[in-house]
């Protein structure tokens, strides 16, 4: 019998705390594969955030320094400097990566810092139970926009790969999800990629990957899925938003 | 050689190899020499960063992947860097922080002041923490405190604060810089990838309450093993004393100038001066509380420092504040006045 698939030896034998249907672990399994194909579990360092993944250590079996809410750009930029021979991550959420930590990426990555960055968005913040991301949409609902988010109390939806692909020091931005299986095989590649153009000097890189949360949208993980698709995908379409090597 | 560039030739000299900063008056100095030095040291970084905060984080990066690490700001700027030292202090790493201070709160001025001592005493972020913090006193002290706040912090895994001021910063002595001791820091608390080991995380995020209480007394018995260990101060003529100040950074040097006018009007006037302000020379004051009655603490500000002096006398003997915040340079012949009428009163 052949095995066709397995743990991949980046990720620790402990079970995810997220939420049944949640991307996370979708995300996290991606990022360990990668790592054993690239074969760099013995030098990578992640940067978790705080949010959901904020544990993320419990389950990559590599080098992860926690990162104060927001500052992933800021300590890997640090961890990066020190050691360029390494290949350095942040795994970022919405809230973290385009809200309070607005700075602190976007200036990374006009550095042109050599990192790259995952960067997880739901539309919601989801570890303090469903308030309004800077991504969520218009008219949706979160905990602090009962009656939807509106453009002119709330804001707009920000679209933060977009902005930084204006940068110069950008140099790959893509925008993935994990909704379907042909989508989670792509993010997979993008994942990949923005690794393997890391380890060869390439410079600064981001994946954004469009995740669903069944528990804060109160949908089932069926639903959720599909209002990747046929909603979010509307507002944050898919595709490569930077390739500096094409 | 001025005080700001001494600072950063010091930490240079001592083996720091990752500077982040923010410009901001009247540290800049500082930042402008390590972004011209950093550069002539192999493996050397410096970055100037989009905000204080990122500074920090940078620095945090920085020092769990092994580097000495420095920032450095004045006031405005080292409560942005708050949120960062509560992390440092958390994930027990070592970094050097500088903090050239200005008048505040809020904006404030850019004079001299000793308006953070609360703040660089007492933690200064959130949480159960204390951060050693070091006040030189003279520009030789700059260059001498800096190469030993890169080896304390790496001793305790612990962030270690350089309390000056602006007049520090920006005045010029002599100055001679001493061999720095080689680096002793274990290569397990380094975060360099697993290599061929067991992966290694850092964190402060402790969810379960005993565990994060276990945390808090580890800390909490190291910053026991400081204030045991590492207590410095410098005495100034306190043998015939009568009269004791206690005074620190730019104050005490205005509280020497002081003393020796004092002095030649026949006040038998002595300096207490805490080279460490966390951990505070209590032992040394209560001592002095055995034979010598009056206590005038005198600060650059509305009397912060005065609450520890009270604290170690514990009741006994008489405690008199002199302040002047804001950015007040009082002169020796000032602070002459106020001890002669505190003797006069007595």
């Amino acid at each position: 019998m052949k095995k066709v698939f397995s743990r991949p030896k980046s990720l620790k034998n402990t079970a995810f705390h997220y939420c049944g249907g949640c991307g996370h672990s979708i995300a996290h399994r991606l990022i360990a594969e990668s790592i054993d194909e690239l074969d760099i579990q013995d030098r990578i360092i992640g940067v978790p955030p705080a949010g959901c993944a904020v544990i993320a250590y419990n389950y990559f079996d590599i080098d992860m320094l926690e990162s104060p809410h927001g500052r992933g750009c800021a300590v890997a930029t640090g961890i990066k400097r020190v050691l360029p021979d390494r290949v350095v991550f942040s795994y970022q959420g919405d809230g973290d990566l385009a809200a309070i930590g607005t700075a602190e990426t976007f200036h990374a990555a006009n550095r042109g810092e050599n990192i790259t960055v995952i960067f997880i968005n739901n539309a919601v913040y989801g570890m303090t139970g469903g308030q309004m991301a800077p991504t969520t949409l218009l008219g949706q609902v979160s905990t602090t926009t009962q009656p939807g988010r509106s453009a002119l109390l709330d804001g707009h939806p920000v679209h933060f790969s977009e902005i930084l692909g204006q940068l110069p020091g950008t140099m790959y931005i893509e925008r993935c999800a994990v909704n379907t299986p042909a989508n989670v095989m792509k993010a997979k590649k993008a994942v990949k990629k923005a690794f393997q153009y890391q380890m060869d000097n390439v410079g600064f890189s981001l994946i954004e990957i469009l995740s669903q949360c069944p528990t804060n949208w109160k949908m089932s993980p069926v639903e959720a899925c599909r209002w990747v698709n046929e909603v979010m995908m509307k507002e944050y379409p898919l595709g490569i938003i930077k390739d500096s090597k094409r | 050689m001025q005080g700001n560039r001494v600072i950063g030739e010091a930490a240079i000299r001592a083996g720091c190899r990752f500077y982040a900063g923010y410009p901001i008056t009247p540290q800049n100095e500082l930042t402008e020499y390590m972004a011209d030095n950093m550069r002539r040291v192999k493996d050397g970084t410096f970055i100037q960063a989009e905000s204080e905060i990122a500074a920090i984080n940078m620095v945090l990066g920085a020092a769990a992947a092994g580097a000495r690490a420095m920032t450095s700001s004045s006031s405005p700027g080292i409560s942005l860097k708050q949120e960062g030292i509560s992390s440092l202090a958390a994930d027990e790493l070592p970094a050097v922080i500088v903090n050239i201070m200005r008048g505040g709160p809020g904006l404030g001025n850019i004079l001299p002041s000793q308006g953070d001592y609360f703040q660089a005493t007492r933690g200064g972020g959130h949480g159960d923490y204390r951060t050693v913090v070091l006040a030189p006193a003279s520009v030789q002290e700059l260059a001498d405190l800096t190469m030993d706040a890169f080896d304390l912090a790496d001793r305790y895994r612990n962030p270690v604060l350089i309390l000056a001021d602006g007049m520090m910063g920006q005045m010029s002595e002599p100055v001679e810089f001493s061999e720095p001791a080689p680096r002793e820091y274990p290569e397990c608390y380094v975060l360099n990838g697993m290599g061929k080991g067991k992966s290694k995380f850092i964190r402060g995020l402790i969810l379960d309450a005993i565990r994060m209480e276990e945390h808090n007394w580890k800390l909490y018995r190291k910053y026991q093993v400081i204030t045991q260990k590492e207590v410095r101060f410098e005495t100034f003529w306190t043998d015939d004393a009568e009269i004791l100040i206690v005074a620190y950074g730019t104050a005490a040097r205005i509280a020497k100038g002081a003393i020796k006018r004092s002095r030649e009007m026949g006040i038998p006037v002595g300096l207490i001066r805490p080279i460490t302000l966390w951990p505070f020379p209590t032992e040394v004051i209560r001592s002095f509380a055995e034979r010598v009655e009056n206590f005038l603490v005198f600060e650059m500000n509305t009397g912060q420092m005065v609450e520890d002096v009270q604290l170690a006398l514990g009741g006994i003997g008489k405690v008199q504040f002199y302040g002047r915040p804001g950015g007040v340079i009082p002169t020796p012949a000032e602070l002459a006045k106020v001890i002669a009428y505190h003797v006069r009163k007595k």
